[in-house]
């Protein structure tokens, strides 16, 4: 019996949610129970903007995630914010392109992608999310199953954006090729 | 042979106004018109809170009572709910110009295709004699015993010509009921608003300059003539908009 | 079954609507509930229903009065300061026996408190909300699935009741997203032979109103409402009970609360601690008789609220001095964490 406690931060525009919405779908089309929930309010206007999103084997009880066991950080406010309530044990995803301080911990897994870098190498300058997506996916085991990837990607991208679709898995391979 | 009945759209049941109000006229106006129109069974008239609350025993029709204010928003549901429904409010100055503002002028710029005969007498009613959004300047009432002083209180809302600056409703025209020449006019301004709503052409309101002998202190006939010297030349009568005979 | 999509709490409720036959929705915009206008305006058109976005929330909920007296289904909701500007509607459909869903997805207040969940207009759902007497049916879902599910029986309890229905949620409830099935059975619609939808001259004609202006027969009708709110009380109460059968302390929460004390429980448990939830799910009418039988052999009660504690009151009445009631809470917008109701719980075992 498993639960997984996921936290995304970084700045409003750079996809959190999108990020949280996908792997909640990830997690429902795996047969899990999901819940995903997101910051809400004047500070999703370019601001710090976060959701909450967990994958159980059993019924999800608070939707709200205070320790995470994992953390996807993808401004350096997000890190200084959350850093510490990270279970110790988690994992800590660090987009290093925005954040130039390393982690301090030293009882969590750190994974550092330059993902922003790499997005804009690529010429998809929005899709740094989907890049640290990737490697996250890569790094829980999830993307060998890459029929499965697509079809919860389908969910996330109406069938109007389906040439996106391609897009978002490109973006997501990076991520998954990434090695420090 | 019958030359002289009571509209088929008006119960048995008598009026509770005073002796020389004139909304004892206006109801038989407007049930007239249902009559004359034929369309008292899809007819759904709004009642307001003020002396006419209780017009919902008065009509044949399928009544409604509204809270103070609020008719031309019920009459959007109900309009909405099946736009087949002829539907009118009937409001008094309080209810239409101070407490109900906001619903009176959005369901004007809404165009929402319903009636509105609004009674102005200046005055509130019910509560036995209260300064109304209408009331003149000087006017004396419970609340303004001195007179209304427009430097401590404002000025009176001329109700047609705040509506009429709007590009939402199809017709506006203000009339009296204080001779049989203005009672003539009224016939025909409400007809033309209900027949406006059963062409879909939207929102038409009757402003009818009314009596209120009981809180005026004065006697009916006195009451008459001040519409005619006071209330017409502060509310001059004519129609301030009428989008179909503009095009 | 249908395939579980994630949707947000607001939507399953907008969607849930639809699915029960509401075709008329009006609204005001106000964080954080503003998705299910948002949802209606994209869906009704296309259905053939109206959305109509209202100058206030005093209008948007007289438009309900005026679709609910043509004898159709119709809703509004908002959040808790655009919910006090409904009051005045609230208290005329109970008083003309209209019947209408309402949802409050609550903010902290009082005032223009803040955007964050509350669960602070508990008194307001639960005791009337508005002048006079009487009563709304108030239901208070704590997944997005209940949030179709009530919205659905809300509407069907409202009709066979001729009152108002209020779905009592929170800003958490409506932002998250959680797998829901929409898969579920709407019921049969209720005949309403009292409608103001035109006499089409072949009845006398029908008068909606709560104006009664004769003593005796305005308390002969509010004796009668509440003779309806007595089988209300008898027939309607839902609650859950949680790992109830050996409890010796009793949470009773709703909602959010509700599912963080879940988590709570499940860690006192795991610590040997005999401990249980009662979640009401209507909160009115309150399952009295289930928390008044708990008190019967639970040593203590928590009652856990996101306010400075409203339904206490309610569960002190049921406990009728059997047992020691306290509160665990947060307010103005902040969530009690689950370690809050363990430390309330492990304070309770002592």
């Amino acid at each position: 019996m498993k639960t997984t406690q996921y936290l995304f931060a970084g700045f409003g525009g750079q996809g959190i949610l999108f990020s949280g919405k996908f792997l909640a779908y990830k997690g429902l089309m795996d047969g899990k129970n999901v819940s995903w929930l997101p910051s809400y309010g004047p500070e999703m206007r370019g601001g710090t903007a976060s959701c909450s999103v967990i994958i159980s084997d059993t019924p999800v009880g608070s939707p709200i995630v205070s320790r995470p066991d994992v953390l996807i950080a993808m401004n350096l406010p997000s890190l200084d914010k959350y850093e510490d309530s990270v279970m110790p044990g988690g994992t800590i995803y660090v987009d290093s392109t925005l954040v130039e301080r390393k982690v301090k911990r030293d009882d969590v897994k750190v994974v550092y992608v330059p993902s922003t870098k790499l997005a804009s190498d690529n010429k998809t300058p929005t899709l740094a999310n989907m890049i640290l997506m990737g490697k996250l996916l890569a790094e829980e085991g999830k993307f060998e199953d890459e029929a499965g990837v697509v079809n919860a990607l389908k969910k996330v991208i109406s069938a109007k954006h389906a040439d996106m679709l391609e897009v978002n898995m490109n973006a997501m391979r990076l991520g998954q090729a990434y090695a420090e | 042979m019958v030359v002289f009945d009571k509209p088929h759209a008006l119960t048995d049941a008598p009026l509770h106004y005073c002796p020389g109000c004139t909304h004892g006229i206006v109801h038989r106006l407007v049930a007239e018109v249902i009559d004359e129109l034929g369309i008292e069974g899809r007819t759904i008239g709004i009642a307001p809170v003020g002396c006419s609350v209780m017009s919902y025993d008065y009509f044949n029709c399928d009544m409604i009572e509204a809270a103070h204010g609020r008719a031309p928003a019920v009459a959007t549901g109900v309009k909405r709910s099946d736009p087949e429904n002829i539907v009118f409010t009937y409001q008094g100055d309080g209810d239409l110009a101070s407490i109900g503002m906001a619903e009176t002028v959005h369901s004007a710029a809404r165009n929402e295709n319903i009636t509105i005969i609004f009674i102005n007498n200046a005055i509130y009613g019910m509560t036995g004699g209260q300064m109304a959004p209408t009331s003149l300047p000087g006017q004396v009432t419970q609340t303004s015993p001195y007179g209304r002083d427009t430097a401590h209180c404002g000025f009176p809302i001329k109700v047609c010509e705040l509506l009429s600056s709007l590009d939402g409703p199809e017709y506006l025209e203000r009339v009296a009921v204080n001779n049989v020449k203005n009672v003539k006019n009224a016939k025909k301004a409400i007809k033309k608003a209900f027949e406006n709503q059963v062409n879909g052409k939207g929102f038409s309101l009757v402003e009818v300059l009314s009596t209120c002998p009981t809180n005026w202190g004065m006697t009916p006939k006195r009451a008459l003539e001040w519409i005619d010297e006071k209330m017409i030349p502060y509310y001059p009568l004519g129609v301030y908009k009428d989008r179909s005979a503009e095009k | 079954m249908a395939e579980k999509v994630l949707m947000k709490g607001n939507e399953a409720i907008a969607e849930a609507a639809i699915l029960a036959g509401c075709r008329h929705y009006f609204g005001y915009p106000i964080t954080p509930q503003t998705e299910i206008a948002a949802y209606m305006a994209k869906r009704m058109p296309k259905i053939g229903g109206t959305f109509l976005q209202a100058e206030s929330e005093i209008a948007a909920i007289n438009m309900v009065y005026g679709v609910s007296a043509t004898g159709k289904r119709v809703m509004t909701s908002s959040s808790s300061p655009g919910i006090s500007l409904k009051g005045e509607g609230l208290s005329y459909l109970a008083g003309a026996d209209l019947p209408a869903l309402v949802v409050n997805v609550q903010r902290g207040g009082p005032g223009l408190g803040g955007i964050q969940p509350s669960q602070s207009d508990y008194f307001q759902a639960t005791k009337g909300g508005a002048h006079g007497d009487f009563h709304m049916l108030v239901l208070a879902p704590a997944s997005v699935q209940e949030m179709a599910e009530l919205t659905v029986k809300g509407f069907a309890l409202a009709d066979k009741y001729r009152m108002t229905a209020m779905i009592l949620a929170d800003g958490t409830m409506g932002q998250m997203m959680e797998p829901v099935s929409l898969d579920f059975a709407v019921g049969e619609a209720v005949e309403k032979p009292w409608a103001t939808n035109g006499t089409k001259l072949s009845r006398p004609h029908n008068i909606i109103n709560s104006l009664i202006l004769k003593p005796e027969r305005l308390e002969e009708l509010n004796f009668e409402r509440y003779e309806r709110y007595a089988k209300i009380k008898e027939t309607e109460v839902m609650y859950e009970e949680y790992m109830m059968e050996d409890a010796e302390i009793c949470v009773v929460a709703f909602g959010i609360a509700a599912r963080v004390s879940k988590n709570a429980i499940n860690e006192a448990r795991a610590k040997g601690i005999k401990v249980g939830l009662i979640r009401p799910i209507t909160l009115w009418p309150f399952p009295e008789k289930a928390i008044a039988a708990a008190a019967e052999k639970v040593k203590k009660f928590i009652s856990v609220e996101l306010s400075m504690g409203q339904m206490i009151e309610d569960v002190r009445l049921a406990v009728n001095g059997k047992a020691p009631v306290t509160l665990c809470n947060r307010t103005g917008g902040m969530i009690p964490a689950p370690e809050q109701v363990l430390a309330a719980i492990t304070e309770a075992a002592k």
